[in-house]
């Protein structure tokens, strides 16, 4: 299957390396198509583009607290994680368990490049183009065995390479969960690489999952394991501390989180005079809204 | 050496201490506007500066200390360091008014009243006005010696809150938070330790 959802913006499809490097150097191509372009140009003004941040803002602005817990610190402390060969074990109620090397998942996958907005539960935000294949296709693969209502996954723990798995900041491994119908959302992605490139190990590499409509410490990183089970599974940052982090941490601008609000967001890129933007419901991702029907969304935050 | 270092600081006017202390405020926003700060130069600034507040609180704090145990004598300085906190403090807040929050008023009044971190800094910068504005000779002479220390005593829970606000600033339990709030209530201990000394000689 694949190809369920489509950009609206896709600029960077066509985007040679290099370009995408400068990304004002894509606008500006962008708008000399747009005005050579009548028609075409009309459309691309219509569907209010997504700008993608640069390599360089995504790779140096992150949260990956086995490296240590400053937002600078993957990206210096990430170097020695070794990611090929990687593994990655699929369990629980499934058909085909196993434990597969990373090219045997991903072998049979269809890749595509989604750009999707990324909110961190801390009020900032990027777009950021990944590459990656829905979580549906692989669980199909998988074979869900029917009772299962969620899925599971947990990042590699390597303590010789990952300072802040040393130092014990939070409680290793980090997991997180799905419920299944949430996982098999054409919006959930496997990303495997960022503007074409495989992830830098900052951003999960070699594999991690992307939630765009949930704040981002859902879109778990670096992932060694998939488990399927009946029951919700244990969720790291809602395990520390349950009141400030629901289980779902939708992207939602009406329920704050205690220490700060969550109405508006910072773009990341914008430099030191950006002005904050406001944060769309659900990331600005409205067709996940049936999902959650019926649901007091200010108590299952 | 104790005695080189009290002599030197004679002979520098405590002016010296201000251009001193105001310097890295416009590096830092230089740095901020210029990449030096990373990708998300409001929020490193913001911190930055706050972190600088709270530092220049606790050498505030250290002054008497110093010239009890070690007679280090920098109290001509203290003043100075005193009303830069101030100015630190009253920048982070302007980049949180300004540049983080970007005037969003409603916003702002809310997380002021609802968010327990910026409820506290807020009570701490609103505490620090009346020791800004008595830092001046002529509010000694008008409130008299005593009435003028006792106001100044502030600076305690304002060093407590400040340091708190840092700790709750974070989403995990980190090191070096509790390491300020721990020097500040070491500081504080300072005080009462000579009292207690003469308490249980007297008692005996
Ligand atoms: C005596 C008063 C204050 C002191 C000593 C102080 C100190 C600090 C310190 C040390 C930090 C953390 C720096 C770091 O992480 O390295 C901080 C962060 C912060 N402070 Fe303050 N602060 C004070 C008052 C205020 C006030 C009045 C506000 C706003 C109303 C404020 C808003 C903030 C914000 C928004 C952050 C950053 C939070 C984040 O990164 O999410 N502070 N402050």
């Amino acid at each position: 299957m694949a190809h369920r959802w489509t950009n609206t913006y896709t600029a960077s499809d066509v985007t040679p390396k290099g370009v995408w490097l400068n990304r004002r150097a894509v606008l500006a191509g962008m708008t000399g198509l747009a005005a050579a372009g009548g028609l075409a140009g009309q459309a691309a003004a219509q569907q209010a583009p997504l700008e993608p941040n640069t390599l360089e803002e995504i790779t140096s602005y992150n949260n990956f607290y086995e490296f240590g817990t400053g937002k600078d610190d993957p990206a210096k402390n990430s170097g020695d994680m070794v990611t090929d060969p990687w593994e990655v074990t699929i369990d629980g109620m499934v058909d085909n368990p196993g434990t597969f090397s990373l090219q045997d998942l991903i072998s049979d996958m269809t890749m595509e490049e989604r750009i999707y907005r990324f909110r961190c539960v801390e009020a900032w935000s990027m777009v950021v183009p990944w590459n990656g294949f829905e979580l549906a296709d692989l669980l199909e693969k998988a074979g869900v065995q029917s009772g299962a209502t969620h899925v599971a996954f947990e990042t590699a723990v390597m303590p010789e390479v990952m300072p802040g798995v040393r130092n014990r900041v939070i409680d290793f491994p980090y997991v997180e969960g799905l419920r299944l119908d949430e996982a098999m959302h054409p919006l959930t992605l496997m990303a495997t690489g960022i503007y074409g490139e495989p992830l830098a190990n900052q951003n999960g590499a070699p594999i991690r999952l992307v939630v765009p409509w949930k704040y981002g410490f859902k879109s778990i990183k670096s992932i060694v394991r998939i488990t399927l089970t009946d029951e919700q599974p244990k969720a790291t940052w809602n395990d520390i501390n349950a009141r400030e982090y629901g289980f779902y941490s939708n992207v939602n601008p009406e329920v704050d989180h205690p220490r700060w609000s969550q109405a508006s967001e910072r773009m990341i890129g914008g430099g030191l005079f950006a002005s904050r933007q406001d944060t769309l419901m659900f990331n600005g991702y409205p067709e996940v809204a049936s999902l959650y029907e019926g649901m007091d969304l200010s108590v299952d935050f | 050496m104790i005695d080189t270092i009290n002599a030197a600081a004679r002979k520098v006017p405590a002016w010296v201490l201000y251009i001193l202390l105001i310097l890295p405020i416009p590096y830092l926003f230089y740095s901020a506007a210029t990449g030096g700060m990373g990708v998300e130069p409001i929020n490193a600034l913001e911190r930055e500066i706050g972190e600088l507040s709270l530092k220049l609180i606790i050498f505030g704090l250290l002054i008497t200390p110093l010239r009890k145990y070690l007679k280090l004598n920098l109290l001509k300085f203290r003043r100075a360091i005193g009303v830069m906190a101030f100015v630190y403090v009253a920048v982070h807040l302007g980049i949180w008014v300004v540049l983080d929050m970007s005037l969003r008023f409603d916003q702002m009044w809310s997380d002021i009243w609802k968010r327990p971190y910026i409820t506290i800094g807020m009570v701490a910068f609103v505490a620090m006005i009346p020791l800004a504005v008595t830092s001046n000779n002529l509010s000694v002479r008008k409130l008299g010696g005593a009435a003028w220390r006792k106001l100044h005593k502030l600076v305690y829970p304002i060093a407590v809150l400040g340091a708190v606000h840092f700790i709750m600033v974070q989403k995990v339990w980190e090191v070096e938070p509790m390491v300020y709030l721990a020097v500040v209530v070491a500081l504080i201990g300072t005080r009462y330790v000579p009292n207690i000394k003469a308490r249980l000689s007297t008692s005996v």
